[in-house]
């Protein structure tokens, strides 16, 4: 696809002022890595600031007096339990129990929810959730294009984030946000993120996200800060064994194979997909995934078959050297019986059968 | 603006060769280890293994993606560089120098003359912008 029929977000022009390498993701123009590489963009969101453009992502508001019962009703974490200013990490499921996105909901009232939603999923969703709506009282409101959102991640994002509004960013907790400004315009401050690191989430309107980038990157010179691709996005998940839609989670596979029992509230009412949980979870797992490490050297990609000798035992979903832990790991989905941290394992790489073990997730945890 | 020495020999798959008599020592090319990004990773054959000219010897890895390498001449690998997956950054930083990855002891040192110049590798690179 040429770049001018790509999506485009309103970064587009500041990826390529500074350099990033453009690529097609799931029919967006958007850089996949800036000159300083993948790795160095990884270890730098570690140790400093990475900076992410993430405004190809879906943002759907749900409100009306059932906003509630209706997102309750469509995935799988309990949206009762969120208080204002809270949000949840969240799935909606199809009739099989398989995963149709993951999301985050975000209360704002009892009567306004925000369901942030994967670009590539976007319309999917968008049409699922007004498919469903029946006779809810709801009004939907597809704002994607409105928005832009910009992650500000790493042990000193809330140093850099903190010099650009009057809110007391301290006082939000990890999955909370304020309303309030950044940069001097209206946004809304999240402290979320897909890095396994502290930091923000800032969604504005989307004609302001080129200055705000440029002043971030500038204002974070002294704090290191880097602009960092989708290439370190992705490791960067990895090694905080965060879920990628598309990989560890799809249409054919149940949160629960996916080890987010933890966002599958069974103790509340009727949603899409709770009976086949139920039943899943009473007769017992057949997959489920796992993390591994190479053993041996060579790294495992995505789609490579996973053995215990000669019995094939499942597939890699993601797979990728990991910088900051200097290993080569992955996500697999295996046979349930193999599911366990200390299980030796071999994985085809192309032609050639490598050994690698499951081990505990996530592969890294930062330490406050 | 890549980097493409005068001295050396180059193949449409973005590999360079230094001809010393028979010998053939073959790395990939400036422009191919800014494509690949950060090299993480070379799998390279024995001392031994016999390649046609055009056979993938081996693949290099950068943390997102695999590319093959392949000959340019056909021959004996006469050594490898078994430092390079202790410091893979090299293929990046030094990709004509310590980025180098075989060297092949030619079977015919003839096949040498088929492949491009300096000159015509540039204007390979051009032509396919």
């Amino acid at each position: 696809m040429s770049s001018e029929a790509l999506k485009k977000t309103p970064l587009n022009e500041s990826h390529r002022t500074l350099g990033g390498k453009m690529v097609d993701f799931g029919g967006w123009d958007m850089p996949v890595q800036y000159p300083a590489g993948v790795i160095e963009e990884h270890l730098r969101t570690r140790t400093a600031i990475g900076l992410f453009d993430v405004s190809h992502m879906g943002e759907i508001w749900v409100e009306g007096s059932d906003a509630i019962a209706f997102v309750n009703s469509l995935t799988t974490n309990d949206v009762r339990k969120l208080v204002v200013g809270q949000a949840h990490y969240s799935a909606f499921l199809n009739e099989e129990g398989g995963v149709v996105d993951d999301l985050l909901v975000y209360k704002f009232a009892d009567d306004r929810l925000l369901l942030v939603v994967n670009a590539g999923t976007t319309e999917k969703d968008w049409e699922w959730i007004n498919s469903h709506k029946g006779q809810f009282n709801v009004d939907l409101k597809n704002a994607s294009a409105d928005y832009c959102q910009i992650a500000i991640q790493g042990p000193k994002a809330i140093e850099l984030a903190q010099r650009f509004t009057e809110t007391e960013l301290s006082s939000i907790k990890y999955y909370h946000f304020k309303e309030g400004t950044f940069d001097g315009v209206a946004a809304i401050i999240s402290r979320t993120g897909y890095t396994g690191e502290d930091g923000f989430e800032i969604y504005a309107a989307a004609d302001e996200a080129a200055r705000i980038w440029s002043n971030l990157l500038d204002s974070g010179r002294d704090l290191g800060i880097l602009p960092c691709g989708l290439a370190a996005r992705n490791t960067l998940r990895l090694e905080a064994a965060m879920s990628l839609y598309g990989h560890e989670l799809s249409d054919t596979i149940s949160p629960l194979e996916a080890n987010l029992g933890w966002i599958c509230k069974l103790d509340k009412e009727a949603f899409i997909g709770k009976s086949v949980l139920e039943t899943q979870k009473s007769s017992g797992l057949t997959r489920k995934l796992v993390g591994f490490e190479m053993t041996s050297p060579g790294i495992a990609r995505d789609g490579y078959e996973v053995s215990v000798g000669d019995e094939k035992i499942g597939v890699v979903t993601s797979g990728s050297p990991a910088p900051y832990l200097k290993k080569n790991i992955g996500l697999a989905l295996v046979k349930a019986e193999f599911a366990n941290a200390g299980q030796e394992i071999t994985i085809e790489v192309r032609g050639k059968r490598i050994s690698a073990r499951v081990v505990p997730t996530p592969f890294y945890k930062r330490s406050k | 603006m890549s980097n493409i020495p005068e001295n050396l020999r180059y193949s449409k798959d973005h590999e360079w060769v230094l001809i010393e008599g028979s010998t053939a020592t073959i790395g990939i090319t400036d422009y191919a280890q800014h494509s690949l990004g950060d090299v993480v990773y070379v799998d390279l054959p024995r001392i031994g293994d016999k390649f046609a000219s055009g056979a993938a010897f081996g693949s290099v890895e950068s943390v997102k993606a695999v590319s093959e390498i392949f000959t340019p001449v056909t021959g004996n690998v006469s050594a490898v560089n078994d430092q390079i997956n202790d410091t893979p950054e090299a293929v990046n930083k030094d990709a004509y120098g310590a980025g180098w990855m075989v060297k092949i002891t030619m079977d015919n040192s003839g096949e040498a003359d088929a492949l491009l110049s300096a000159a015509e590798y540039e204007e390979y690179l051009k032509a396919s912008e």
